[in-house]
């Protein structure tokens, strides 16, 4: 069975009343897809036009080939999901920008802004992120520790250009996340997928011993804090922070210390990651803004801050790191939005159950050498895009993968 | 097994007045399509423990759709009807186990791509039931209260922001008695309109004295069942087999007396209808049993929802601290600490959603609203006559206040 969010309950015992109460802001007609896409992809873009002063990006489009001489020859991809679900309002809506000020400020000057990305998929964070990564919707549990059954993004990249290991990583909030690398692809899967990090996990077997008190704290999945696959062992763990990334337990657990969040401790890994392995593909998945589901409002904004934060961060890293600077292209897009105040069957920002139009758009970042800088595009991109563009970028062919490169970023 | 094959016996196991009323209308479920039946069923199983609001609105859709021709029920119902099921929905004890049904039709829907197919099916049988069976006008308008910002000091930042433009901003709020005043104005309300479950009063802290007329809910009276609750969930998710599609259907069953509520301290009668309400704010609701917030969020939501009260004041109160990792890891085991700003802002947000929810309910645009910073000078009032977008720098108290917006 499917652990997706539930939605049919909520939108029957709110049968009586959907509908009522429209709220001002939204389209007159919200019963098209395509026309509320439509509408908060203008309002992104027209934020976006006064805040930053973005030109749109159809006026500015141009062949590929004219952009040819600029591209590095041994090309990096950091992939960022924006943690957890995140809304226009607290985002990219003129109310939300306050939260996002390096984005705003430092990213958007700088990268191509697609402001309507949708995501046709099951709702859940690690289902959804498998989706991202396979370039199909995938369908399996959310809440089970399985593997993606398309082929990843890591697969046709170390299959088709032949890449060892290590140039595939991914760091994953939390044990749900461990199959994200490898398919269970019969032509694809074993041995040919991304190593999987799970940063939480590692402190969770470098502290063993500490007593309970902080370990179901160290679960991030919040749709149910009380739940979360279980791993067996610990030792695999211990050695890739030892033997691969060069940290010590003790330097792991007291610089951990001094961190306040799970995502901070996954940017750390990261930046050890980058400067001990330096792998060419590199995917992570943020994770504190899902803390919305605990109902409690100024933590998911807090959230929100930090991962525009820990961006920013990220990208200071690559500025600064030899193998990634100027060769980097960086992408950062939430994994879907969170349920609308106007769905009479949700809760708001809390949970993102209902599939209404708002939960499944969202907008997608992409910065680095050869891409169109404080550009805006208007045009609905599919959530599933992201693994062929990704292979024309990178020069591998996903060829089970659902959707269409995007022209605009090649 | 499919609607057509029910039969009266199958519902034996239904408290007595919700087998009551779906044997009545046996008839009419039958000719209804499995992808709709469950989710009726998953109403009226709780017939018994429903509030009179609900009742009202179950009985009029029953009748209503009793009444339909075989065309005009094909018509109201083809969007279910479009929907596909599985073998294995189909053979699922629906009648006996309605909510666990629609909880994994909702993961079908999902995972074959029919859920906006169901959204619409469900939005377009909403609007017709609301042309043919229009909802009740409350008997006088509406009234909501939220109290926010219990033990912030000092707070320099915007309030009220998203309320702002509906309704008049006070910056001169005279704050004496104010908690007094407001739980006085809705007592007289009650006092006039003496309907049960029609006012209603809940804290996200302890309660204060208040009228015994007062439908009253608070987190700290269920801190008990709340401390059983989390025992319950964390001795289960250990038991193998156990996932969260388990666990909810496991907390779905939770009734009061699991939660050691059968014994109250304080002497109230016994309310079944109340208490079976209370269960599902902490199993049904997320985060209602760590974060004070979102539990008073959360009570008014599922009150306005199912309640539909004419009066209800919530006054949220300082929720517990989000302990950050490096604490954790230090294993500074210290008494529960409050986040009083965070707390402020969550109750923001959460008066905002009680506007929004109490602005779904028929009369809305005869309804009024106030928010105050409680021990302030601030507060938001939202009424029909109330100028919008407005602000007043005027001394006044909340008495004064209430009376310009109601």
């Amino acid at each position: 069975m499917i652990g997706a969010p539930i939605s049919a309950p909520a939108i029957m015992s709110a049968l009586s009343q959907n509908r009522r109460g429209k709220l001002s802001g939204t389209p007159k007609n919200t019963s098209s897809l395509r026309k509320v896409s439509q509408f908060v992809a203008r309002t992104r873009r027209d934020f976006l036009r006064d805040a930053a002063g973005v030109a749109l990006g159809s006026t500015l489009f141009r062949p590929s080939w004219t952009r040819a001489a600029t591209l590095p020859s041994r090309r990096k991809v950091v992939i960022v999901t924006f943690g957890g679900g995140a809304r226009d309002q607290e985002t990219f809506a003129l109310e939300g920008q306050e939260n996002i000020p390096h984005l705003m400020r430092e990213f958007i000057p700088k990268a191509t802004f697609f402001t309507q990305v949708v995501n046709r998929g099951i709702l859940g964070h690690y289902v959804a992120t498998a989706s991202l990564a396979t370039g199909v919707y995938e369908t399996f549990n959310n809440f089970a520790a399985v593997a993606p059954q398309s082929p990843t993004v890591f697969e046709y990249f170390r299959k088709d250009l032949k890449r060892p290991s290590s140039d595939a990583w991914v760091v994953a909030p939390s044990n749900g996340f461990n199959r994200i690398g490898e398919s269970s692809h019969r032509s694809y899967g074993a041995g040919l997928g991304a190593r999987v990090i799970l940063p939480k996990r590692l402190l969770t077997a470098a502290t063993s011993g500490r007593g309970n008190d902080y370990q179901h704290l160290l679960r991030d999945n919040y749709e149910t804090p009380y739940f979360a696959p279980e791993l067996a062992g610990s030792e695999f763990e211990l050695q890739q922070l030892e033997m691969i990334l060069k940290l010590s337990v003790d330097d792991f657990k007291n610089h951990a210390q001094t961190l306040s969040s799970p995502d901070e401790l996954s940017l750390y890994i990261t930046r050890q990651l980058m400067r001990q392995v330096a792998p060419s593909l590199l995917w992570i998945t943020m994770h504190d803004i899902d803390i919305a589901h605990a109902g409690a409002f100024s933590l998911y904004i807090d959230g929100i801050r930090r991962t525009d934060r820990l961006c920013s961060d990220l990208w200071k890293a690559i500025q600064s790191e030899p193998e990634y600077a100027g060769k980097t292209t960086l992408f950062i897009l939430p994994d879907f939005g969170r349920d609308s105040d106007e769905d009479a069957g949700g809760n708001g920002f809390q949970h993102h159950r209902t599939g209404d139009v708002l939960s499944r758009t969202t907008w997608m970042l992409v910065a680095g050498p050869g891409i169109r800088e404080g550009v805006v595009f208007d045009r609905a991109v599919d959530s599933t895009d992201l693994v062929p563009t990704l292979g024309s970028m990178l020069g591998f062919v996903p060829s089970l993968a659902q959707g269409k490169p995007i022209n605009e970023l090649l | 097994m499919l609607p057509r094959d029910l039969k009266p016996g199958q519902f034996a196991g239904y408290p007595p007045e919700a087998r009551k009323i779906v044997t009545n209308y046996l008839a009419t479920l039958q000719q209804l399509p499995l992808s709709f039946v469950p989710s009726l069923l998953r109403e009226l199983i709780d017939y018994d423990f429903k509030f009179p609001a609900e009742r009202t609105a179950r009985e009029k859709e029953l009748a209503k759709l009793s009444s339909l021709s075989g065309e005009e029920l094909k018509a109201w119902f083809d969007g279910f009807v479009q929907i596909r099921l599985s073998p294995q929905l189909e053979e699922f004890d629906w009648v006996r186990a309605p909510a666990q049904f629609v909880e994994r039709l909702s993961a079908h829907l999902w995972s074959t791509h029919q859920l906006d197919a169901f959204r619409k099916a469900s939005n377009d049988y909403a609007d017709r039931l609301r042309v043919a069976v229009p909802p009740e006008r409350p008997p006088i308008p509406r009234l909501g209260i939220a109290v926010i910002g219990q033990g912030v000091a000092l707070y320099d930042q915007p309030l009220f922001r998203r309320l702002r433009a509906h309704g008049a901003y006070f910056s001169g709020i005279k704050p004496e008695n104010g908690l007094r005043q407001l739980l006085g104005a809705v007592a007289a309300r009650a006092k006039a309109h003496p309907d049960p479950y029609a006012h209603w009063y809940i804290d996200g802290g302890g309660e204060v004295d208040h009228a015994a007329s007062l439908t009253c809910v608070s987190y700290k009276s269920l801190e008990p069942a709340r401390l059983v609750l989390l025992h319950k969930m964390e001795s289960e998710i250990n038991r193998p087999g156990m996932g969260p599609e388990a666990l909810r259907s496991l907390l779905a069953q939770l009734r009061p007396a699991d939660l050691g509520m059968d014994s109250k301290p304080n002497n109230k009668p016994k309310d079944e209808v109340l208490e079976r309400f209370e269960v599902s704010l902490l199993t049904e609701g997320s985060g209602t049993q760590i974060f004070s917030t979102s539990f008073a969020q959360w009570a008014a939501r599922e009150a306005l929802r199912r309640a539909q009260p004419l009066t209800l004041l919530v006054r949220f109160a300082p929720r517990q601290r989000q302990k950050p990792m490096n604490e954790l890891l230090s294993a500074v085991s210290a008494s529960p600490e409050f986040d009083f700003v965070g707390s402020l802002v969550d109750a923001d947000m959460g008066a905002y959603y009680n506007w929004v929810n109490q602005q779904r309910l028929p009369g809305a645009e005869q309804s009024s609203f106030l928010v105050w910073f409680e021990g302030h000078n601030q507060a938001l009032a939202i009424g029909p006559s109330t100028p919008r977008g407005t602000e007043s720098t005027s001394a006044a108290d909340l008495e004064q206040v209430l009376s310009w917006t109601v």
